[in-house]
């Protein structure tokens, strides 16, 4: 050991530690820049994640808010029930996919084991329903209906029972109060899809995987408005998701209430009339397919005349909304939408559409004055209407001679419109117009009127009617002239005659159609809801209002409402004379027309009720009744598809909802106690101070008491009980129950 | 002071009384490497707050004593100063002789964790449970021992003057005596403890100045070893998952692939002064797994920021750096190649160690030397940094 700092190192080794030296520094130098980039670069990203990592959101749903009717009933509101839910990611765990527990599960409930494991089966385009369509993190609902002592069984074995609750929950509840069930009007409310998450992500009413969203009618509609929002509470939590710091609440906004213009028991007065009315046309014999009336399908619509608030709206055939809540089963799924349902999801006021017949009249009869004819002149109304060989017949060919047009719409003569339309169609150039613009005052009239566009009403999903104009002429034939030329034969069958024609000329307006679209037969389509628009304008003189359901928002407490205003959309293009003209023949209707049978003994003085019927026809099926009616408060507008005549089809009903309305009895005397709504209801419900909504109690049946209110009074079996006892409409009965009139009130109804 | 003896080695110096000897010019506490035992004892030190704040919530582990894993961290620093002491004591060149004892003793260590005496912590198989909350991790121990196996064959015929260089023979001696322990600890598998051995040998092949030749070859023997061990299925499922999860992160973000990305989110969140110690939100969270073990780094990052986890960087790079001032300096080619042996170890296994919770390297069980809690760890670290101390204060003085 000397003391000369003498190593005794080769060249070679030195050289060596040096390298080591250096490549031990790089690899420092290396770990100080990841961590710089991860710290200091990266960092703001990182320290979200983080953030992210250690917070969990504990949601507390808000409750949905309620459906009111007009006096403050709820239609839809919540209730609690126990809710025994699985999670799909607890079952995914276990070795089985978590068979063995459900199927204990199944044993507690008293359920099938397999239908319990279909509930919890995720759907896609290939799995048929049951399945669940939530998110697949969200506990899925087994059944919103378990006891007390099953709810005890699973909570108090919770090891026997992993990933499995039972809680009480809110659900959704239809309450159908005094039995109307209003479903189509409601809709109804289905889990929310990841889609649906992902969409609204980022907009001001994101969805929770919780939610339910409304699917149709007014949970639809006003589906941001009843949801509310969803409270919040974040947590700290370490990983094995334990609470170590403080939480910070957003409190849940409970959903508002939405207070409707629907008057429960009016609706079920509706629904009960209108299915009264379709029992009773089943019973009737139709003498031109020699069957009785089939009567599928139909729809009432009551609405506020002076507002356009829909009071009442029914769709038959109709369903139990109640289905939907908790899941709907299989079953209950293919009942509502299989092909070999009735499709009663469909709300047919609003998606029904048909040829509206002899109510299109009033459009007809608008354009006739709009196309300069004199209101009195003499409109010859002959038995039958000839042009070119083809004969067109008045209904069971009557005539009347020259008539008004007051009178022709009166006793609906179709052979004065055959006319009219006819003489305008040769101004308007014949098939081949001028190159100026013809006038086409029938279609542009139609249009006035609101037809061939939706009304705008507050429900979703609204169909627009057609008016078969020369636009929807030309459009159709391009989009079927191939299929027509292909089928055409010039001396075929019934079909193939037409398909030759349409191929030919089906996109120019033919002289048959226009006379024929004159009395609302042919391509043209309206929905009830775009009658009641029409003839609640007649009602107020010719303003068109939007019809609407919503009448005000009121919040969660109380606090804000926000009211709906009706909104006019703007006027019939009559003036006022044209519109008492038009008023004074419908009031004619129902004292001496084609509606008189039905409305024996009303008291017209007091409560002018005015009608239109109509009778449309459809090919290759029964006649589709239209009765449009108007009063100066209401409208009331009623179809049934293959059930004959306006007035034989739905006359009864059309006359009890009056009655209930404004408390008419059966020998014509009015109590104004028993009225339901002899005004349309003013106002909003009251709201309390705590946000609830004062609601008055409603009888079991409205239309219960109806009938007992009828049957009080002395009148006729054959207008008192509307059930299966109801009168045939034939001619025998018809004519016992004659009133003295004047010519023309023969006729059968159309 | 009589104390003070234990630190004199007999034949430095001449004898002088009390403080004026510990600290006189030739003495042993002028001659020891302060950089080095004072970076070692920050890192420690930091390491037990690190420990602390990891565990201090852990009921499960840590049996419902805040200060359980604390105060073990601290005794176990305190035996491995201990041991360092010990070591500086008797000194490298005395132990030299006990070498091949030593290495016996390390080797039937390892061989009894391969009995049933072994058990397995996280998929390797490589600890002797002591009882009393105790267990030994004796593949620690073998890193020092394959050091001063190697060291005393390769630097013999050189140091006694015969040569200059390791001639072949004694390099495949060497390499004879290394490879027996990384074969019983490849079987255990530990596959980290393996690739901190195969660096080590490399550093010493290094710095005992064999031929490029074994060192070229070593690097495409390691090479191809890898490529075997891979192709014949020697790994276990938990490694190739490691290995996958290290080349794709988001490949299974809450199963392999979660350490790594948790780790890599504790310490980006920590931004540049970090939340503050004991206030770490993924620490507290525990969302960090072996967190006190292999990943307390990411304690730093997270809690310290920046600027501690890069002070904990400095740190080590100041220990490395005299480490390799002390083989560059050292008289005899032993001490310069138990010198390197220990850098290659303490560089490679805190990259490692470091780098899998930044990262980039693949997740393996390695301990961050100093830092880390373990005791087996921690006792080898600091009788390395004791034979790096006898190194130094038994060259001579430079004038």
């Amino acid at each position: 050991m000397t003391n000369i700092p003498e190593t005794g190192r080769t060249p070679r080794v030195q050289i060596r530690l040096v390298v080591i030296q250096i490549l031990v520094l790089s690899l420092l130098g290396t770990l100080g820049g990841r961590l710089w980039y991860l710290q200091i670069r990266e960092g703001a990203a990182y320290a979200k994640e983080a953030s992210g990592n250690h917070v969990q959101q504990v949601v507390q749903p808000a409750p949905r808010g309620s459906i009111l009717d007009a006096r403050g009933v709820a239609i839809a509101d919540n209730e609690t029930r126990l809710v025994v839910s699985a999670s799909r990611t607890d079952l995914l765990k276990m070795k089985d996919d978590g068979k063995a527990v459900l199927t204990k599960l199944a044993g507690v409930l008293g359920m099938k084991p397999e239908d319990v494991i279909l509930k919890v089966r995720l759907c896609d385009a290939k799995t048929p329903k049951p399945c669940w369509n939530g998110s697949p993190y969200q506990p899925i609902p087994i059944t919103d209906e378990a006891t007390a002592k099953q709810a005890l069984q699973i909570r108090e074995r919770a090891e026997d029972f992993p990933g499995i609750t039972a809680e009480p929950e809110a659900v959704r509840r239809y309450a159908a109060p005094g039995n109307a069930n209003t479903a189509q009007v409601l809709g109804y409310l289905s889990p929310v899809t990841d889609d649906e998450i992902q969409k609204a992500q980022n907009t001001d009413s994101p969805y929770l995987r919780s939610d339910q969203v409304g699917r149709s009618g007014l949970e639809r509609q006003y589906d941001k408005e009843l949801r509310g929002k969803a409270g919040v509470t974040r947590y700290e939590v370490d990983n094995l998701g334990r609470v170590i710091g403080k939480a910070q609440a957003d409190a849940a906004e409970p959903g508002a209430n939405l207070v409707t213009s629907i008057d429960s028991r009016v609706q079920r007065i509706a629904e009960y009339e209108l299915d009264t009315a379709m029992k009773t046309a089943r019973q009737q014999f139709d003498k031109i397919t020699g069957e009785n009336y089939k009567a599928d399908s139909g729809a009432v619509v009551v609405m506020e005349a002076k507002t356009g608030r829909v009071v009442a709206m029914a769709s038959a055939p109709t369903y139990d909304p109640n289905v939907w809540v908790g899941g709907i089963s299989g079953k209950d799924y293919a009942k509502l939408t299989g092909k070999k349902s009735d499709y009663p999801l469909i709300n047919r006021a609003i998606q029904g559409q048909s040829a509206p017949g002899s109510t299109f009249k009033v459009v007809s009869t608008a354009a006739a004055v709009e196309a300069g004819y004199v209101w009195d002149g003499g409109y010859p109304c002959t038995s039958s209407y000839s042009v070119g060989g083809q004969v067109f017949k008045n209904f069971e060919g009557e005539s009347f001679g020259p008539i008004s047009l007051g009178r022709a719409l009166e006793v609906s003569c179709d052979t004065v419109f055959y006319g009219l339309a006819d003489r305008e169609w040769k101004k308007d150039g014949g098939i081949n117009p001028k190159k100026g613009q013809p006038k086409d005052y029938f279609y542009k009239a139609a249009h006035q009127f609101g037809l061939g566009k939706e009304t705008g009403i507050d429900l979703p999903n609204e169909v627009t009617g057609r008016v078969p104009d020369r636009t929807w002429k030309a459009d159709y034939w391009k989009a079927n002239k191939n299929a027509w030329c292909k089928s055409g034969k010039k001396d075929g069958s019934y079909v193939e005659k037409i398909a030759y024609e349409n191929c030919l000329e089906g996109n120019k307006m033919r002289e048959g159609d226009s006379i024929n679209y004159s009395i609302g037969q042919g391509d043209t389509l309206v929905t009830p809801i775009q009658e009641a628009v029409i003839y609640g304008a007649l009602a107020n003189g010719g303003t068109m209002y939007q019809p609407s359901i919503g009448k005000a928002v009121v919040s969660g407490d109380g606090k804000t409402v926000r009211e709906i205003k009706p909104k006019s959309v703007g006027r019939l293009p009559v003036n006022k004379a044209t519109v008492k003209g038009m008023g004074e023949a419908l009031a004619g209707v129902v004292t001496r027309g084609t509606a008189a049978w039905k409305f024996n003994g009303w008291p017209q003085d007091k409560i002018q009720l005015h009608a239109k019927t109509g009778t449309a026809e459809v090919y290759g099926k029964q006649t589709t009744s239209w009765l449009a009616t108007y009063s100066k408060d209401y409208t009331v507008i009623m179809t049934i598809a293959q059930a004959g005549t306006g007035s034989g089809a739905s006359g009864e009903a059309v006359r009890n909802i009056y009655s209930a309305l404004y408390g008419v009895q059966a020998d014509g005397s009015i109590d104004t106690k028993q009225a339901l709504l002899p005004t349309p209801q003013k106002g909003l419900p009251k709201v309390r101070t705590d946000g609830t909504i004062v609601s008055p109690k409603v009888s079991d049946d409205p239309a219960a008491d109806l009938r007992k209110m009828e049957e009080k009074g002395d009148t006729p079996p054959d207008e008192n009980q509307p059930a299966g006892t109801a009168t045939n409409p034939t001619a025998t009965n018809r004519d016992t129950r004659r009133r003295p009139r004047r010519r023309g009130s023969r006729r059968m109804p159309t | 002071m009589t104390g003070a003896n234990t630190f004199s080695v007999s034949g430095y110096g001449p004898e002088r009384a009390g403080w004026t000897r510990i600290f006189a010019r030739d003495s042993l506490a002028r001659r020891l490497d302060w950089p080095i035992l004072l970076s070692g004892l920050a890192l420690s030190g930091i390491g037990s707050l690190l420990v602390y704040s990891a565990t201090r919530n852990r009921t499960e582990i840590n049996q419902g004593d805040p200060y359980y894993f604390l105060l073990r961290h601290l005794m176990n620093t305190g035996i491995g100063l201990a041991l360092m002491i010990g070591v500086v004591w008797v000194g490298h060149r005395t132990l030299r002789t006990a070498v091949p004892m030593l290495y016996g003793a390390s080797v039937f260590l390892i061989l009894m964790v391969l009995t049933p005496l072994g058990s397995t912590v996280n998929g390797a198989h490589s600890w002797i449970v002591l009882g009393g909350g105790f267990s030994l991790q004796p593949s620690e121990f073998v890193k020092i021992t394959i050091i001063l196996g190697m060291a005393m064959m390769l630097a013999a015929r050189v140091d006694a003057g015969d040569k200059k260089y390791p001639d072949h023979r004694t390099v495949l001696q060497s390499l004879g005596i290394a490879s027996v322990p990384i074969l019983i600890v490849l079987l255990m598998p530990d596959l980290g403890s393996v690739m901190v051995m195969v660096v080590i040998i490399l550093g010493v092949l290094l710095a005992s100045g064999a031929s490029n030749r074994w060192i070229f070859g070593l690097i495409g023997t390691g090479a191809l070893g890898a490529l075997a061990v891979w192709q014949l299925h020697i790994l276990d499922d938990y490694q190739i998952a490691r290995f996958a999860a290290f080349a794709n992160p988001s490949l299974d973000p809450a199963g392999v692939g979660y350490n790594t990305n948790q780790a890599r989110i504790a310490i980006g969140s920590g931004g540049l002064t970090g939340s503050g110690l004991f206030h770490g939100s993924q620490t507290t969270g525990q969302f960090v797994p072996e967190q006190q073990t292999d990943f307390v780094f990411t304690v730093a990052g997270e809690e310290l920021g920046f600027l501690g986890a890069g002070l904990i960087v400095v740190l080590l790079g100041v220990v490395l750096w005299r480490a390799c001032r002390i083989a560059r300096d050292s008289t005899e080619l032993y001490g310069t190649i138990v010198a390197a042996g220990i850098v290659a170890w303490f560089a490679f296994q805190a990259f490692e160690n470091i780098g899998m919770t930044l990262g980039i390297m693949p997740v393996t069980g390695l301990p961050l030397p100093f830092v880390s809690y373990g005791g087996s760890s921690m006792f080898a670290v600091w009788i390395a940094v004791g034979l790096l101390q006898s190194i130094r204060s038994q060259r001579p003085m430079s004038a």
